[in-house]
């Protein structure tokens, strides 16, 4: 059994553009019996604008946060792939026992670099087969999507294989939906370039959404707001540029699970996305 | 660990010598096989591969390789890092030329790529999280695409996945801190 308590690290984006992870996370944990205790007064990990700009920033930015869960004396959960893959590369570059001393007197106190950090993935894992089906997702075929910085590099992160991923997978499976088998799992939605290059994320997220929509899914699931984000808005953009219909609703896999457990899509805020899982969910009898 | 200094121009090897120490990584191990460049998910948008900058270092050809529009349109998927059969982890060699890039002052040839990353690191400076309005006002008034997103942005705001205030934080003054003793210590 996962341990059932943990400090919790939402990362910004699950306070604004992303809130339903945040509340769907929640919902889920507390119906499974697992308490995320909020790191308080958290701040931002640096995200990917950090470690493009200097190396110190990236790993001090984390590394706050591994103190403020250190002071906690929880494993700590992660919700954001984004800051998951930040604080994992922190550590290890933490276990320098020059950049530990350098970084404990940037941000202040001691740092043992004692804490485990999991992904929320990780956490439901092995409570996976003790979820109460309410409403299991019978006939639902989900494209489970990883992405880039959960899996990769394998030895830093520890998550799962970087290029065949199952543990989003099996999750789903134990809702009673079907994942399907596709070759994108892994593959990059455009990362931090929707300002800056628009394009490339435009021409990136559409190879995924074709395949999955190619093999028959009826939505995509993620762990990562920055997919979520790149996935979900840009399909109105690219519906027009490419002229396929690629219209597939992007849930965090959170979103499933609470589903089958029997929450409502307005305590899930389903109504969140851009593309509308609603009418599909609907037609499937599952909302 | 920290850039210390701009380097400046010399014998061919200086470059790859820069590299290696900043990245820890040993750039004459690559055989140009070419399986990065194959995984890169936006080597089609680059001037130089991924291939051709590894073999860039090596030649020493320090303005093609920090002119290249390859080391900004690096995602860091790692995509690359992982797939290498000479265990380079060439992600973590593009991050080193980018700080250098910086590090020169040189014009980035994607500037916005650039523009975005400090625009980011401002505002966490500032607030001690992120706030994507302002990081999407921001963007477009400094990189004048002044209208770049608006309709996105407005049906975000529409459905309250934007909040318009900046978020108030404790810790944002000790972050502004860590941002100062930062750059003191890489000055």
């Amino acid at each position: 059994m996962a341990p059932r308590t943990y400090a919790y690290y939402p990362g910004c984006t699950l306070h604004s553009t992303a809130k339903e992870y945040d509340v769907s996370a929640r919902l889920v944990c507390e119906g499974l019996g697992i308490e995320l205790r909020e790191l308080e007064d958290w701040t931002c990990c640096g995200a990917s604008s950090a470690h493009s700009t200097s190396d110190l920033l990236s790993i001090a930015l984390p590394a706050r946060e591994l103190q403020a869960a250190e002071e906690m004396g929880l494993p700590l959960a992660v919700a954001c792939a984004m800051c998951f893959s930040r604080l994992k590369f922190a550590i290890h570059e933490l276990n320098d026992q020059e950049i530990r001393g350098l970084v404990s007197d940037i941000i202040g106190g001691e740092l043992r670099n004692a804490v485990e950090v999991v992904h929320l993935l990780q956490v439901l894992d092995e409570d996976r087969e003790a979820i109460l089906l309410k409403r299991p997702l019978t006939g639902l075929k989900v494209a489970c999507y990883y992405g880039c910085l959960l899996v990769r590099p394998r030895d830093i992160v520890d998550f799962d294989d970087e290029e065949n991923p199952q543990i989003m997978d099996r999750l789903i499976e134990a809702l009673a939906a079907h994942s399907i088998d596709w070759g994108f799992k892994t593959e990059c939605c455009g990362a931090s370039l929707p300002l800056s290059r628009k394009d490339v994320v435009l021409t990136l997220s559409h190879r995924i959404l074709y395949q999955a929509k190619q093999l028959g899914a009826d939505c995509l699931a993620v762990a990562c707001p920055m997919c979520h984000s790149n996935l979900d808005t840009t399909q109105r953009v690219i519906e027009a540029k490419y002229r396929d219909g690629v219209g597939l609703p992007v849930l965090y896999f959170t979103q499933l699970v609470g589903l089958a457990m029997g929450f409502s899509p307005k305590q899930l805020l389903l109504n969140k996305h851009l593309t509308d899982p609603l009418p599909m969910l609907t037609e499937k009898g599952l909302a | 660990m920290t850039i210390a200094s701009v380097i400046t121009p010399s014998p061919l090897s200086e470059l790859r010598t820069f590299v290696e120490n900043q990245s820890g990584q040993n750039i004459l191990e690559c055989y140009q096989c070419g399986k990065c460049s194959a995984g890169c998910p936006t080597a089609y948008a680059m001037d130089l591969t991924p291939r051709q900058l590894m073999r860039g270092i090596q030649l020493g050809l320090k303005d093609e390789v920090l002119g290249s529009t390859t080391i900004w349109l690096c995602l860091s998927c790692q995509t690359c890092s992982a797939r290498c059969p000479r265990q380079i982890d060439i992600a973590r060699v593009l991050e080193t030329l980018r700080q250098l890039a910086i590090a020169e002052k040189r014009n980035p040839t994607e500037k916005d790529v650039l523009l975005f990353h400090r625009i980011f690191l401002g505002l966490i400076q500032r607030y001690g999280r992120a706030h994507e309005l302002s990081l999407g006002v921001l963007y477009n008034l400094r990189s004048r695409h002044l209208l770049a997103n608006a309709a996105l942005l407005l049906k975000m705001l529409t459905k309250g996945k934007l909040s318009i205030l900046p978020p108030k934080v404790k810790g944002a003054a000790e972050v502004k801190r860590l941002f100062a003793k930062v750059r003191a210590l890489e000055k």
